[in-house]
């Protein structure tokens, strides 16, 4: 325990700003969750994993020379056919089952993408550098990395593109139909199994987009897709399901909730109080719902 | 318990014979027997939230790091200063005498089975009032958040690592230490067989089963289910700390990460070894962990490095293709044959005959 924190202000500034830039992040990897969880109703373990690989793509396009931030456009492209192949292989034969059967399937699937991505780009811990600098602020006594505003800046204008592309284009208007009733947009002749098909995709880009940000602001590690997996679904319980601004606004709770324990607890309970907080929310809302369901007795 | 029929009887005294017999039949394999009974209780354990509750758990895990922890705490820190020990690392300034190790193992597992079960039990009402889905992120977060917190706690030697007592060096027979803990696991695989098998022919098991087919009819019968959910689970919690416990004893060092609460290997292990022997039936687990035992131990050194990703290519075939399990598959072939005693030479010989 460390409470440096409460004696230095400029820490609490520090900390919220890397906590909202970070909590950006999270809330566009959430957005993909949401989006196949509503419109397929699966969950998808591998979330985090694929973030990771995305973050692999843009790394790889580091070291043959070229700017990581083209990963942001090269890696969702590239992702899209990935999370396409998925489905094709494994996941459209979940859709339809119990979600248990999908939570253990894509934590095969996650198993497996770990040991790939452990054999192809090696276990050590690696980062893209983007060199663009660092803004320092108040004196210079808070540091924000350029790269975080960027990163947060490219959040926003995806999440902000993925919704007007799923307001107005076909694809989104047929997928936003089959979240709503599959039998019926089949009946309206919608190919649901393309849907499908797609909305795993465009979950896959996202990810890919949130793996190249993640290359150049964070760290990639082959083991380290669990957390982001959870940390994205945390977001999505607390916001429900299709409620977008909420989804941004839980996601920056999350990122200050992080960099707050990081300071306070340490950085080495970090990941520990990531997944603390999920049991307490899940328990919390176990609570709220029995309360509802009192009145019935 | 007295209708046992003779043909059980028969099954039963050959298994326990043959389980007496083993590590002096296959005495190079001792340590791999005593993994395979331990496999075998986390499986039975497991079915009966898994199988025959219908609460897909992923923190049977959080009993058995739990297990191995207390054992080995309790071990050392009944005649050694606990700290000092775990902060030394390898270099072991005390020995236990040999007097010394077995009381402490034996207080050790005492501890492990009962402070897993209390805290089952005080969790519980929390955690088990959650379905579905969420009660299964809810129970994987909770085994991957105790591993973590382990791993930054000082006095169990952090991420370092927690030393187990080393077996005491005054019994010269080499074979001692691997005898000790084989029939140690299998004294608790017969212990485990035997509750789960009370179980299964008493009214408990209905009332799980009710729970698993539909909760809220049950609720609604005068079934007090959160009682019995919390009962099942702490029951569970009782054998996934002893094994943990004795599985501490067998390695020799715990990890917080990768031995304890090793969510990723042994934490899936349970599951995948109950859903292929077939979720909710007795004998279901035994024959999927056995089987996953045999596979992992012939295959895992043919495809050195590769295991991981045959790991995981091998949940998603038997949980995509193959989720009803073996024990289902034959329920479907021999319908009129079940309920009796099915082994693999049985299931051999009726397809010979047919």
């Amino acid at each position: 325990m460390d409470f440096l924190i409460f004696k230095a202000p400029m820490l609490m500034v520090q900390a919220s700003l890397d906590g909202i830039l970070l909590g950006i992040l999270f809330a566009l990897i959430a957005y993909g969750m949401a989006l196949q969880w509503g419109v397929m109703n699966i969950i998808n373990i591998a979330q985090g994993d694929l973030v990771i690989l995305g973050g692999y793509i843009a790394y790889t396009i580091y070291l043959w020379g070229i700017h990581p931030a083209w990963g942001v456009i090269i890696s969702p492209i590239i992702m899209f056919f990935v999370g396409w192949g998925l489905y094709k292989l494994v996941i459209n034969k979940v859709v339809d089952r119990d979600l248990f059967i999908s939570i253990l399937a894509t934590f095969g699937i996650a198993i497996v993408f770990q040991q790939l991505m452990n054999f192809i780009f090696g276990a050590d811990v690696v980062v893209a550098q983007s060199e663009y600098g660092t803004t320092m602020l108040f004196d210079n006594s808070v540091t924000l990395p350029n790269s975080k505003i960027f990163s947060a800046f490219i959040s926003v204008l995806y999440a902000v593109a993925l919704v007007i592309y799923m307001k107005k284009s076909r694809l989104g208007r047929a997928i936003r139909a089959t979240a709503q009733n599959a039998r019926a947009a089949k009946i309206l002749g919608v190919d649901t199994e393309k849907v499908y098909a797609a909305t795993f995709g465009i979950n896959a880009a996202l990810c890919g987009i949130a793996g190249a940000l993640i290359s150049i602001t964070l760290t990639l590690h082959p083991y380290v897709g669990l957390p982001y997996t959870v940390r994205s679904f945390m977001i999505v319980i607390v916001a429900g399901l299709g409620n977008l601004p909420a989804v941004a606004v839980s996601g920056m709770g999350l990122g200050l909730f992080e960099e707050f324990a990081d300071y306070i607890l340490g950085t080495e309970f970090r990941i520990g109080a990531v997944f603390l907080l999920l049991v307490l929310i899940l328990v919390y809302r176990r609570f709220k719902l029995s309360k509802k369901r009192e009145y019935l007795k | 318990m007295e209708k046992v029929k003779q043909k059980d009887l028969i099954l039963y005294s050959g298994l326990i014979i043959l389980g007496l017999a083993a590590p002096y039949l296959f005495s190079a394999f001792k340590v791999q027997l005593t993994y395979l009974c331990v496999l075998i209780v986390l499986a039975m354990t497991w079915n009966l939230q898994g199988g025959e509750m219908g609460y897909n758990t992923f923190g049977n895990i959080l009993f058995y790091g739990l297990g191995m922890y207390l054992t080995a705490s309790v071990q050392v820190g009944m005649f050694f200063p606990l700290a000092e020990w775990t902060e030394s690392g390898g270099e072991k300034t005390f020995v236990h005498t040999t007097t010394q190790y077995f009381q402490g193992i034996g207080v050790g597992l005492l501890v492990a089975a009962i402070i897993p079960t209390i805290i089952a039990g005080a969790i519980g009402y929390a955690i088990l009032g959650l379905r579905g889905h969420y009660f299964a992120i809810c129970t994987l977060g909770l085994g991957i958040a105790a591993g973590e917190i382990a791993g930054g706690i000082e006095i169990i030697g952090a991420g370092q690592g927690f030393t187990t007592p080393p077996f005491p060096a005054e019994i010269v027979d080499a074979e001692a230490r691997g005898k000790f803990f084989y029939f140690l696991s299998f004294a608790l695989l017969v212990g485990t067989f035997v509750f789960v098998k009370y179980i299964y022919g008493s009214r408990f098991r209905l009332i799980l089963n009710a729970i698993r087919d539909n909760e809220d009819k049950a609720e609604a019968m005068g079934i007090q289910t959160m009682k019995y959910k919390i009962v099942g689970w702490m029951c569970s919690a009782f054998f996934c700390g002893l094994a943990g416990g004795i599985m501490g004893g067998l390695i020799g060092y715990i990890d917080s990460t990768d031995v304890a609460f090793d969510g990723r290997e042994m934490g899936v292990f349970m599951v995948l070894m109950a859903i292929l022997g077939g979720k909710g039936t007795l004998w279901g687990p035994v024959i999927g962990a056995t089987l996953f035992h045999f596979f992992k131990e012939g295959l895992w050194t043919l495809i050195l490095g590769w295991q991981y990703v045959a790991l995981g290519v091998l949940i998603v075939v038997i949980v995509v293709y193959f989720p009803e399990g073996l024990m289902g598959w034959l329920r479907e072939k021999y319908p009129e044959r079940f309920g009796e005693v099915i082994d693999e030479k049985d299931r051999k010989a009726q397809v010979e005959l047919k």
